[in-house]
């Protein structure tokens, strides 16, 4: 397959906000479950090995009408749990048969609990991850969750879960976020073969396919994007930070590219990557997963910075990392954790001197001529920057 | 969120409104919050180490066995906003980067340290030594530290309190908790302050802790009385003042409460309803529940909308912000660490949705409220964040009308007087006309009241 055809059945997945691909894969076999999470990070190992597809909700996106979830917002409220629970409401949801609510934010925590009232015939849980990173504190703290969450689903599906599945399923994580590593390092390597609003899609299909069934399309797309030659242009390389919740449109990514820059790193689907490195297969399998989260993690708004000096480092190592010559910022509207924190990544930025800008958007913003043209005034900028 | 305020008489009607009346406990806890402010202005001087922390899971006890000085941003901004000082430092923090979409008090608390740190009363207040993190019940409490301790460089400690997602405190969360305070908090506030800690110290403390619970509690609770003899919401952000802040844990809280508990049995012994800013209540026709912060900017004339209706409010969850003791906690001088964990679990804000429902209906029920007001903040994602299913569900509940109104903490922009009169008066009218049809019945047949909500917004 060539990368358009891939592309178009991203597209296809990634559009489909009635989750078709989730439908057909319980229609396969009498029993099987799926489980919705939500932004920012659940160990999705654990839903796999309990034989159930990991489902990842990130809102309804600019094409779906939102009515019902409007009537339980106030206007200063984002838009992603207002969309969720349109796609709730209008049963576009009940393939799903429960949901995880991370620690995200406040929003999205009490989301969990109107979920609760809401779909009182859905398995719904707000999944705590711990702010103190030692083991014997936070890990431990950590695992119990783990195992509360392992013995849930175990129910759910009417067999315990095994360490051995556990550690199949850790294994299936780990090639997956291997491709998405490789899919990153050649993205940043030559933007222009790999453009962002085309990995996007990639990374999104990753949100309905089974893992197994997601390596393989990263892989065949990585495999067809190397072979194609596309035109190179003289953009300037950017991260795009702040976007790890409530998701841009992607004519947003497409504008911000088509402006001048090329993304050659980003945070919109964090839980594809947020395991730096490999988790190992040996061992007790909750305890590996959280020293993995606790040692070996991305940083992000919604995880503390034990020091002061933690704070940004993340992002200064994207940038060095993939080369990137500015940082753009974009935060969804009255996102907390986004708007709170991009004062802070500011400074740091300032400090090293590198350049950013930043704006704001909803999930369905459909005016795109000003960001378009204040992404193409950064890129010219950081041109000039550089050429002078 | 949080927090507990200093009746300020004259500070808050564009008009000079007449001086507040004030009885002894009102005396007291002015003396009390303006002391501690005092205390902070000159710890330098008298050689303290100043700690910061928050409302809910505040451990004052704790650090008050350090010997620290302390500072409750929430209470600065809110003092602030009283004094109409808020706004302006919420542009100063604006103009420095911060967004117009988070919280207010994160704003006019880094406002206020823009313009040289002079605190509420007038006296400066010096940079923390310490930030006591706790992480309870609301996201942005960890990215204000984080921005406090980016700027000034203080010394900050996490405490990281789970949510209540399942509606209960399980013990894996309780050890987690504990945990933290033994080997985290406790050796970082030692090391900051020098000072060694001394477990009986805090049994000590805690002692006079549960004297001012049970007082508090008696006092919020004696609103089942009919007339209610105080407002559980206007009035009892000044109750909560002491408990909720520096004083909890000291001979001086048990004392306020004390006179407290006594001028409130004489209220009831007298048939009297509450003391609003200009005087005895007009007399109570609305018993209410509310559920939301308060607005700081124009308290008093927010107040006024509702005494000159003739309503009082009997319960109201912000009154729990710091802690919820009304259901049977208390700090225990027995387990003292463990009694600090449970309550940091325990705050309204680390309430699930269906918990904070319960609770309301609950208040609906004991204090035999007419209805539901929500005073959604936009500051607050905490507390605002779906409240318009909590008015649908409690309605749906108990059959009494709900009403949703909007305002903002200390942003005097999003105070719009006009709107929230004509939608209380509107509610009040409801609540009549339901009184008149049969109070919370459901009768078959009818379709219940529609709440008086905001119209849905195209976002
Ligand atoms: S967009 Fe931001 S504020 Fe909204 S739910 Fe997501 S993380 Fe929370
Ligand atoms: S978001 Fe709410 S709880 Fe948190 S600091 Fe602001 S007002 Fe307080």
């Amino acid at each position: 397959m060539n990368t358009r055809e891939i592309i178009a059945r991203c597209e296809h997945l990634f559009e489909d906000l009635r989750f078709g691909a989730v439908k057909e894969w319980k229609a396969a076999k009498p029993g099987r479950k799926a489980i919705g999470y939500m932004p920012i990070y659940v160990p999705r190992e654990i839903i796999h090995a309990a034989g159930m597809l990991p489902v990842g909700i990130f809102g309804g996106g600019d094409q779906l009408e939102v009515i019902q979830g409007d009537a339980y917002y106030q206007s200063y409220i984002c838009r992603i749990p207002r969309s969720t629970l349109e796609l709730g409401l209008t049963g576009r949801l009940d393939c799903l048969d429960g949901m995880l609510f991370p620690s995200i934010c406040d929003v999205i925590r009490n989301l969990s609990g109107m979920w609760q009232i809401m779909f009182k015939d859905k398995y719904v849980k707000y999944f705590d991850v711990p702010q103190n990173y030692d083991d014997a504190i936070g890990g431990e703290f950590y695992v119990h969750e783990m195992q509360q969450l392992r013995e849930d689903l175990g129910k759910l599906a009417g067999k315990e879960i095994s360490d051995e599945q556990l550690r199949a399923s850790i294994a299936v994580y780990n090639e997956n976020r291997k491709a998405v590593r490789e899919l990153y390092a050649y993205r940043a390597q030559e933007p222009w073969q790999a453009p962002t609003s085309e990995l996007y899609l990639v990374l999104r299909a990753g949100c309905v396919l089974p893992p197994e069934e997601h390596t393989q399309v990263v892989r065949a797309y990585l495999a067809a994007a190397r072979t194609e030659e596309r035109p190179r242009r003289d953009n300037a390389r950017v991260v795009l930070s702040g976007s790890f919740c409530e998701q841009p449109p992607l004519s947003l990514i497409k504008s911000i590219e088509m402006s001048g820059c090329y993304v050659v790193d980003e945070d919109f689907q964090l839980i594809q990557s947020w395991l730096l490195d490999e988790v190992p297969v040996s061992g007790d399998p909750l305890e590996e997963l959280s020293k993995a989260f606790l040692h070996r993690s991305i940083s992000t708004s919604s995880k503390y910075d034990e020091r002061k000096e933690d704070k940004g480092k993340f992002l200064l190592k994207q940038i060095k990392d993939r080369g990137a010559e500015g940082v753009v910022f974009a935060a969804a509207s009255f996102c907390d954790p986004a708007l709170l924190e991009r004062p802070m990544l500011q400074g740091i930025l300032a400090q090293h001197k590198i350049p950013y800008t930043a704006f704001k958007y909803s999930e369905n913003t459909g005016q795109m001529a000003p960001i378009r043209e204040q992404a193409g005034t950064f890129a010219d900028s950081i041109k000039l920057w550089s050429a002078a | 969120m949080s927090t507990p305020i200093q009746i300020v008489p004259g500070t808050s009607t564009p008009k000079k409104p007449p001086p507040a009346q004030k009885e002894d406990s009102m005396l007291l806890q002015k003396e009390l919050i303006n002391g501690n402010y005092h205390e902070l202005a000159t710890a330098r001087e008298m050689n303290r180490k100043v700690s910061a922390t928050f409302v809910p899971g505040n451990l004052n006890e704790l650090l008050m066995c350090f010997d620290f000085a302390r500072s409750l941003p929430e209470t600065n901004a809110l003092q602030n906003g009283m004094r109409k000082k808020s706004g302006k430092m919420i542009m100063d923090a604006e103009r420095d980067g911060h967004s117009e979409d988070v919280c207010t008090y994160v704003k006019a608390d880094l406002g206020m340290m823009l313009q040289g740190q002079v605190g509420p009363t007038g006296e400066a207040l010096p940079t923390p030594d310490v930030l006591l993190l706790s992480y309870t019940g609301c996201f942005t409490f960890m990215k204000w530290f984080e921005l406090i301790r980016q700027k000034y460089d203080c010394e900050t400690v996490m405490l990281h309190v789970p949510y209540q997602g399942d509606g209960r405190i399980s013990k894996n969360m309780r050890d987690y908790v504990l945990k933290q305070l033994k080997e985290k908090v406790i050796p970082t506030l030692e090391k900051v302050s020098g000072v060694k800690f001394d477990i009986d110290r805090l049994r000590q403390y805690m002692k006079e802790s549960v004297k001012a619970e049970e007082d508090l509690v008696w006092t919020l609770q004696s609103a089942k009385h009919k007339p209610s003899p105080i407002d559980g919401y206007f009035g009892a952000v000044y109750y909560i003042g002491p408990i909720f802040t520096a004083f909890r844990g000291t001979p001086e809280a048990t004392k306020f409460y004390s006179v407290l508990r006594k001028e409130i049995e004489q209220r009831i012994r007298e048939g009297k309803g509450p003391v609003t800013p200009e005087g005895e209540h007009p007399g109570e026709k609305y018993r209410l529940v509310v559920e939301g912060p308060p607005n700081w900017t124009s308290f008093r004339e927010f107040w006024k909308m509702f005494y000159d209706e003739g309503a009082v409010v009997v319960a109201s969850t912000y009154a729990k912000v710091g802690g919820v003791y009304d259901f049977g906690f208390r700090h225990d001088p027995d387990h003292p660490l463990e009694s600090l964990a449970e309550y940091c679990l325990g705050c309204y804000t680390n309430l699930n949705f269906p918990q904070r429902i319960d609770m309301i209906c609950k208040y609906l029920d004991e204090y035999q409220a007419d209805g539901l007001l929500i005073n959604s903040i936009k500051s607050c994602n905490s507390f605002s964040a779906g409240q318009l299913l909590i008015l649908r569900e409690v309605e749906r509940r108990t059959g009494k009308p709900a009403a949703f109104i909007e305002s903002d903490l200390v942003d005097p922009r999003y105070f719009s007087a006009a709107n929230i009169k004509n939608r209380l008066e509107s509610y009040f009218q409801m609540v009549k006309q339901k009184r008149a049809a049969g109070m919370g019945a459901k009768p078959a047949g009818h379709a219940p009241m529609p709440p008086i909500v905001p119209a849905p917004t195209a976002h």
